[in-house]
């Protein structure tokens, strides 16, 4: 191990843009990512303020925007979806904190190829800047969802933003696969390769194993992404016909005959399904992590939640098809589909009660990184639970396609991930930047986030109960839906409150990175191998020093130990405390 | 803190769980046949998730407070976890899950397994942007050719959907804006979709199946209340897609028979 980790060592760049723009530092990439995803994040955010806004004044007119007409919150709604999944929460999780602590949790100097891991940040760059050119282009952004279901995604005709903004739109996601891609091989290398003496697998943090798992699923599902995006390039410019039958678009035959719609429903959601779990993964992981270094306990259950992760992983690739209960697929496949999964819904469960298995018994320190891993717990298990009833083809009856499905999707795939990257970042900033973050404001922002998070997406399961039906720019044309305007009203002034919050964390974050009080080395008191190191850490990560491991990720509390915690470098820990 | 978040997690719980259990926003009452059962099956689901809910989020706020730091708290236990409460607790999840999932089967399989019984209503369905059409064979049974080259969305009714008025078994077909049924008898569905792809929902009938361009995709249910219900387009499906929206009125058979003998008197 130590000498594959000395021929991946590369001097420390003196120039700015080798050491800050085209750095290989995983460190710097990581922050870069870091940054990209929280620009992407405030871009995909007031997005969604506008379409909660368009949803309870449909004709209004708002300054310097002015009407939002229906073909623009759908395209609102498209760039939503495709900001937040892609450049948030794939970018932030695994390329920012994946990249800066990975190499670092698992005594490395690096990623195993630092070159492949600027061109993977530079490549999702040009992939964001194309996406964002969709807006300015002559019809503007697409407006046929982030699932970009043909033959509306296929056909120019289709409608506004079908022409250059939805080749734009599928160039980006491509462009974005092929980063994905290249990260993933990187990841996996490096965990397999790097890890220094001592650190088996499973001695690994949580973490570690949620990027590994994590870069398994990216390499297996951005691959049919990729294929599935060019076919559909292939499509709308030079007249295939893999996703297109014979259509009649405004009394116009199409030049196309004899493609399947659902083949590209099958091949997105066997990207789109393992996508869901590429963004909790990590959140999984940093969850279990923080949850053990503030209930000063080991993790309950490290085999099962290794066992978890992988079987997660293992299973999403089994399951596309419950997007398609009511697409047209065969029913006998429905049947399939739905069992496995349920059986996907035992893993998550078995981490929810390990989770709490951990906090049991433990002497709980409320720190910020620690308020926001059982915000992620709570929204997990909410989100979560809505999943056995779309999971059963009845029940989509009614529910899919209704905001029952936006509810659970953005409690369990969306604000749980992103209570994950909240908590990461109050975690690991002292780490990244050597200054505090301020404990106050983090409460603050804690506590309206996460009763906002409930004001805005619990009452989405009321409106999808009744009926009330997606991607619809406003609620005013059938009459059982009007009735159901109030939820909608009550829904975008919660948003507009947990939005205004989102200034509290980003203060916060900004003037501690620069006026916080100094870190030191070990602020959480906390086992893993970033703890050992220089805060910041050197260019090198150890300073020259190879860590040798002699202890599991999480040793709290071990009895007749000097301190409550036992870090990963300290001598072992004898068998019998151990068991 | 640790009472704090108690109070918090609780009151989330609590007052999320009060809607549901209120019902105060709820499925519209049923008018299908298989409306009982999906709303039973809904309903069973709910109580266990909800028990599951309830007790996971409970705890987890009780946790918080119960362990919380402070100077008089027991030193944390140290422990790396139990092997027997993971294989129960994964048994019992598995049971409830693949067990709930199972008891959903026969009214899936009713519905979608099996075709229609002979001597149901024939309707075809065909999306378009962004109108329902619906399309009823007539006397002969039989469903008229149509034809990609005669649709004139702009015209509506029998030449939006492109009817071949050349071929004898169409003489007899009505098409319109409206779907007209039979209560308490059996309707046999034909799904299509000339454009894009586009949802036929129908919350009261507990219906919904997509309507895919080169899919006929057949269909079957069974309305049981007289009434008029709302249809809603449920795939996105373009700029209209909101207000792509119809109506099915159930009607006694002898409505529906005069009905159906008016709208032949008028295409004479």
């Amino acid at each position: 191990m130590a000498t594959t980790a000395t021929v991946h060592a590369h001097a420390a760049p003196q120039g700015f843009i080798r050491k800050y723009i085209f750095s290989l530092d995983h460190k710097i990439i990581g922050i870069q990512y870091f940054f990209l995803a929280l620009t992407a994040v405030w871009i995909g955010m007031f997005l969604s303020l506008l379409m909660r806004l368009h949803l309870i004044f449909p004709t209004a007119s708002l300054p310097l925007i002015g009407e939002i007409k229906p073909e623009q919150y759908l395209s609102l709604l498209t760039m939503h979806g495709t900001i937040m999944v892609f450049f948030v929460l794939t970018t932030a999780p695994q390329g920012g904190f994946g990249n800066y602590f990975l190499p670092i949790q698992i005594g490395a100097p690096d990623m195993a190829f630092p070159v492949l891991n600027m061109l993977s940040f530079w490549t999702t760059f040009v992939a964001f800047v194309v996406l964002i050119c969709a807006f300015f282009v002559q019809g503007g952004a697409p407006l046929h969802g982030w699932t970009g279901y043909p033959p509306l995604s296929a056909v120019q005709s289709a409608g506004p933003g079908e022409g250059l903004g939805a080749d734009l739109w599928i160039t980006s996601i491509a462009i974005f696969c092929i980063a994905s891609l290249l990260g993933a091989l990187n990841f996996l290398t490096t965990t397999l390769d790097m890890r220094a003496k001592g650190m088996t697998l499973m001695r690994m943090p949580l973490t570690c194993w949620s990027w590994f798992i994590t870069a398994m699923l990216g390499l297996l599902a951005f691959g049919v992404l990729l294929s599935a995006g060019i076919l559909l390039l292939l499509d709308r410019n030079l007249g295939t016909s893999f996703y297109v039958p014979l259509v009649v678009v405004n009394g116009q035959i199409m030049g196309h005959k004899g493609g399947s719609p659902l083949l590209w429903q099958h091949l997105f959601w066997f990207f789109g399904h393992p996508e869901v779990y590429i963004a909790i993964l990590p959140g999984m992981g940093v969850t279990s992590q923080i949850l053990s270094t503030f209930s000063r306990k080991p993790i309950f259950g490290y085999k099962a939640m290794v066992y978890a992760m992988l079987a997660i992983g293992f299973f999403g690739f089994m399951v596309w098809g419950h997007h398609m209960f009511m697409s047209g697929m065969s029913p006998y496949s429905a049947f399939a589909f739905s069992i496995l999964t349920m059986c996907i819904g035992v893993p998550s469960a078995i981490k929810t009660f390990n989770w709490l298995g951990t906090m049991l018994k433990g002497r709980i320190r409320f720190k910020s990184p620690m308020l926001f891993a059982i915000g992620f717990v709570s929204l997990f298990v909410s989100g979560g639970l809505s999943g056995p009833f779309l999971a059963q083809p009845v029940l989509d009856i009614q529910l899919h396609d209704t905001y029952f499905v936006v509810g659970h999707f953005h409690l369990i795939m969306g604000v749980a991930a992103i209570f994950g990257m909240f908590a990461a970042t109050y975690y690991w900033v002292p780490k990244m930047f050597g200054r505090m973050m301020n404990e106050f404001w983090g409460r603050i922002h804690f506590f309206i986030t996460f009763i906002g998070t409930y004001a805005i997406f619990m009452p989405m399961h009321y409106l999808g109960i009744a009926g009330g039906t997606r991607r619809y720019s406003q609620y005013t044309e059938v009459a059982y839906l009007a009735k159901l305007q109030p939820i909608h009203v009550f829904m975008t002034y919660a948003a507009i409150i947990t939005i205004a919050a989102q200034f509290i964390f980003v203060i916060n974050l900004f003037w501690s990175i620069f006026k916080g009080p100094k870190a030191s080395d070990n602020p959480w008191e906390a086992t893993t191998l970033e703890w050992t190191t220089a805060t910041p850490p050197p260019h090198d990560n150890f300073n020259g020093v190879t860590p040798v491991v002699h202890n599991g990720p999480y040793e709290y509390g071990v009895p007749g130990a000097a301190r409550d915690y036992v870090m990963q470098t300290d001598p072992a820990i004898s068998s019998a405390a151990a068991h | 803190m640790g009472l704090a978040l108690l109070l918090v997690i609780w009151l989330i719980t609590l007052v999320s769980t009060y809607f549901f259990a209120a019902k105060t926003w709820w499925l519209p009452a049923g008018a299908s046949s298989a409306a009982g059962f999906i709303d039973g099956q809904f309903t069973l689901t709910l109580i266990l998730m909800g028990i599951v809910f309830l007790a996971a989020q409970l705890a987890l706020g009780y946790f918080a407070w119960r362990y919380r730091d402070r100077p008089s708290a027991a030193p944390a236990a140290y422990s790396h976890g139990n092997v027997k409460l993971e294989i129960i607790w994964t048994a019992l999840t598995t049971i409830l899950f693949v067990g709930l999932n199972l008891m959903g089967y026969p009214v899936w399989a009713a519905n979608r397994w099996e075709p229609a019984k002979p001597g149901s209503v024939q309707v075809e369905v065909t999306g378009m942007q962004f109108a329902w059409y619906f399309r009823y064979p007539g006397p002969d049974g039989k469903y008229g050719a149509t034809s990609p080259k005669l649709m004139d969305p702009s015209a509506g009714g029998e030449a939006a959907v492109g009817l071949n008025t050349s071929d004898p078994a169409s003489k007899d077909d009505i098409v319109t804006g409206t779907m007209y049924l039979p209560v308490d008898r059996e309707v046999d569905l034909t799904l299509r979709a000339v454009d894009v792809i586009h949802s036929f929902f129908v919350p009261s009938l507990r219906f919904k199946q997509d309507a895919v361009p080169g899919l006929m995709i057949h269909m079957h249910f069974t309305p049981t209340q007289i009434g008029e219900y709302e249809i809603a387009c449920a795939e996105l499906c373009g700029l209209g897609h909101y207000k792509m929206h119809g109506m099915v009125h159930i009607v006694s058979q002898d409505d529906f028979d005069k009905w159906m003998a008016a709208r032949e008197a008028e295409k004479q």
